[in-house]
């Protein structure tokens, strides 16, 4: 069904090219559930010997999701971070509750507009750092109006 | 055990919500208007400290709005039900008892809870900060109103830093507070009963906490007797945790655009009363009764006004959409005249009585009750899973051009594939 492999940032692994996922359906659970309760009800022929095994099917959701409050879901426009495998267009899995650490990848606001860099605590101060040659690092200064949004703790990209 | 009940209350949530996948609104006036654009329905800080009041038309105050650079949402109630949804969620591990008291306002029992209230109320904003992006404010005391006093004073008094605990003062100290707050303030003492109090010199908080509760219940309701002794610190009301099933079930709106035609009105009709179905279903009761009224535009003085409104009884109380639906068409083909140019409609049920309390009768058609059970069982699940309106009745057409206007509405930002917030980087 779902051909799935996913990247996980934090920390941070040059993973980029096996982070693959296409999605299907995103209600198609639900008849697979009621597919699962007509097997049951068909009254002639022989019982499923498997019948006392049903149990529930591995959620995509339970496993990307820590925190159902605090995650969001975000899109990503743009390259600056090609080399840690997050491209133009993927889905983001960003968790609001996580503390930002050293290294992680963060969604990040300054001065207004989201941004979403490796954030890096240094001893001049908060750095955002790209994954690309083109774009420089970015020192935090105390003028700027920034703010962590989230800790992006997967990205969902289709092949 | 002293009460302790805790009021938290999201600051201008509207606003808050729209600011979470837009930071570049913060710090910026910014409101957000009713269905149709109508009135201003919740306002940022920058906006309240220009004098703009709650509820007024917005097409009185563009000018204002044009003069400040006042940025105007329409309401986008799916985002807002998301991030009440995660907050109440959230609340909840901070009390065993929580009552959700609207999509912006949690009573939390925390009576019983040993941390120091003031320092526990701090961690619930910060939780809630961090993890939803929503300020909210938090008031403490032994009872409801009370709570909600303190709510106010931790808003409107910046010393407080947010977080205001009537039971760490002193009574001296707390008396000063009340003092200082009006008596409109005071929750269930409407706007008309503020000045008949203020006739009779109970014009703070603290007059009416010291005012004789029996003489106020015998000259304005008994419910003062209650809200004297709630200001005096004693609970009278408990948290409901479960909301109690309504006994009167209201869909109404006013149209995007006035029209005059019966198949628009049916249209409406029917979305509201499919609605009313679903609110009278989630509750589990039934209606004996369906009312449906439509009217003009009172604001149009320079058009033929007609407003009319009839009842429709039910043969057997139901909770199915079908027969609810061919029940309220009827009633509103009765009551349509042609000629008029129609602003507004709506259906209410009425004689709601639990499903499990619907009486026998010899005449009952079981296996059709049964059928019509299933089916808006399968409805509405399909409808929670899928999207409200995957499922619907025909007559509710797909072209609606009656329906809301919603000029600036912001994207789905948590129910929507297509329209996440986008990170540019």
């Amino acid at each position: 069904m779902a051909n799935l492999n996913l990247n996980f940032p934090n920390p941070v692994r040059r993973a980029a090219h096996s982070a693959l996922l296409s999605l299907t359906h995103p209600n198609k659970s639900m008849f697979d559930k009621q597919r699962a309760l007509l097997r049951k009800a068909v009254p002639a022929g022989f019982p499923s010997p498997a019948d006392d095994y049903v149990e529930r099917r591995l959620s995509l959701d339970e496993h990307l999701i820590q925190h159902r409050e605090s995650t969001f879901f975000m899109r990503v426009a743009g390259h600056s971070m090609r080399d840690l495998g997050i491209f133009d267009g993927d889905l983001l899995v960003v968790d609001r509750s996580v503390p930002a650490a050293h290294g992680c990848v963060v969604v990040a606001v300054i001065d207004g507009e989201f941004t979403v860099k490796q954030l890096l605590y240094t001893p001049q101060g908060k750095v955002l750092r790209a994954a690309h040659p083109d774009y420089p690092e970015m020192l935090i200064t105390a003028e700027q109006d920034f703010s962590i949004w989230g800790v992006v703790q997967w990205n969902v990209h289709r092949l | 055990m002293p009460r302790a009940i805790a009021l938290v209350d999201c600051n201008n949530f509207y606003v808050s919500c729209e600011r979470v996948f837009q930071p570049k609104l913060e710090g910026k006036p910014v409101v957000v208007l009713s269905n149709n654009d109508g009135c201003v329905v919740s306002r940022s800080q920058e906006v309240k400290d220009l004098g703009m009041k709650m509820a007024v038309p917005w097409y009185q105050m563009k000018d204002l709005a044009k003069r400040h650079g006042i940025i105007s949402f329409s309401s986008n109630y799916t985002l807002y039900a998301d991030l009440s949804n995660r907050v109440m969620s959230l609340l909840s591990r901070f009390s065993p008892n929580q009552e959700v008291y609207s999509i912006d306002e949690s009573f939390l029992d925390l009576t019983g809870i040993t941390t120091d209230h003031t320092a526990y109320g701090q961690e619930i904003r910060r939780t809630i900060r961090q993890c939803v992006g929503i300020p909210v404010c938090v008031g403490i005391a032994p009872s409801k109103t009370l709570a909600k006093l303190a709510n106010h004073v931790a808003k409107k008094k910046p010393r407080f830093g947010s977080v205001c605990d009537f039971s760490s003062m002193s009574a001296t100290e707390l008396d000063a507070l009340l003092a200082s707050v009006e008596v409109g303030e005071v929750w269930g003492v409407g706007r008309r009963t503020a000045p008949k109090l203020q006739e009779i010199g109970i014009r703070t908080v603290l007059d009416l906490k010291r005012a004789p509760a029996k003489q106020l219940g015998a000259r304005f309701s008994v419910v003062f007797e209650r809200i004297v002794e709630e200001l005096n610190g004693v609970a009278c009301l408990e948290l409901d945790d479960v909301a109690p099933a309504k006994q009167q079930i209201i869909c109404s709106r006013s149209f995007g655009t006035l029209t005059s035609l019966l198949a628009d009105l049916e249209q409406a009709v029917i979305a509201y009363a499919t609605r009313a179905a679903e609110k009278l279903r989630q509750q589990h009761s039934m209606a004996g009764g369906i009312q449906v009224y439509i009217r003009t535009s009172p604001h149009r003085e320079q058009d033929p006004q007609y407003q009319q409104a009839i009842l429709m009884p039910l043969h057997e109380p139901t909770d199915d959409t079908r027969l609810l639906c061919h029940a309220a068409l009827h009633g509103l083909r009765q009551i349509y005249r042609s000629g008029y140019a129609y602003q507004k409609a709506g259906v209410m049920l009425s004689e709601i009585i639990p499903a499990s309390a619907r009486p026998r009768t010899l005449f009952d058609d079981v296996a059709a009750q049964q059928k019509s059970s299933a089916l808006m069982q399968t409805l509405d699940r399909i409808n929670n899973r899928m999207g409200s309106g995957t499922l619907k009745l025909l007559g509710e057409g797909t072209d609606t051009r009656w329906a809301m206007r919603r000029q600036n509405i912001s994207q789905q930002y948590t129910t929507e594939w297509n329209e996440l917030a986008v990170c540019r980087i």
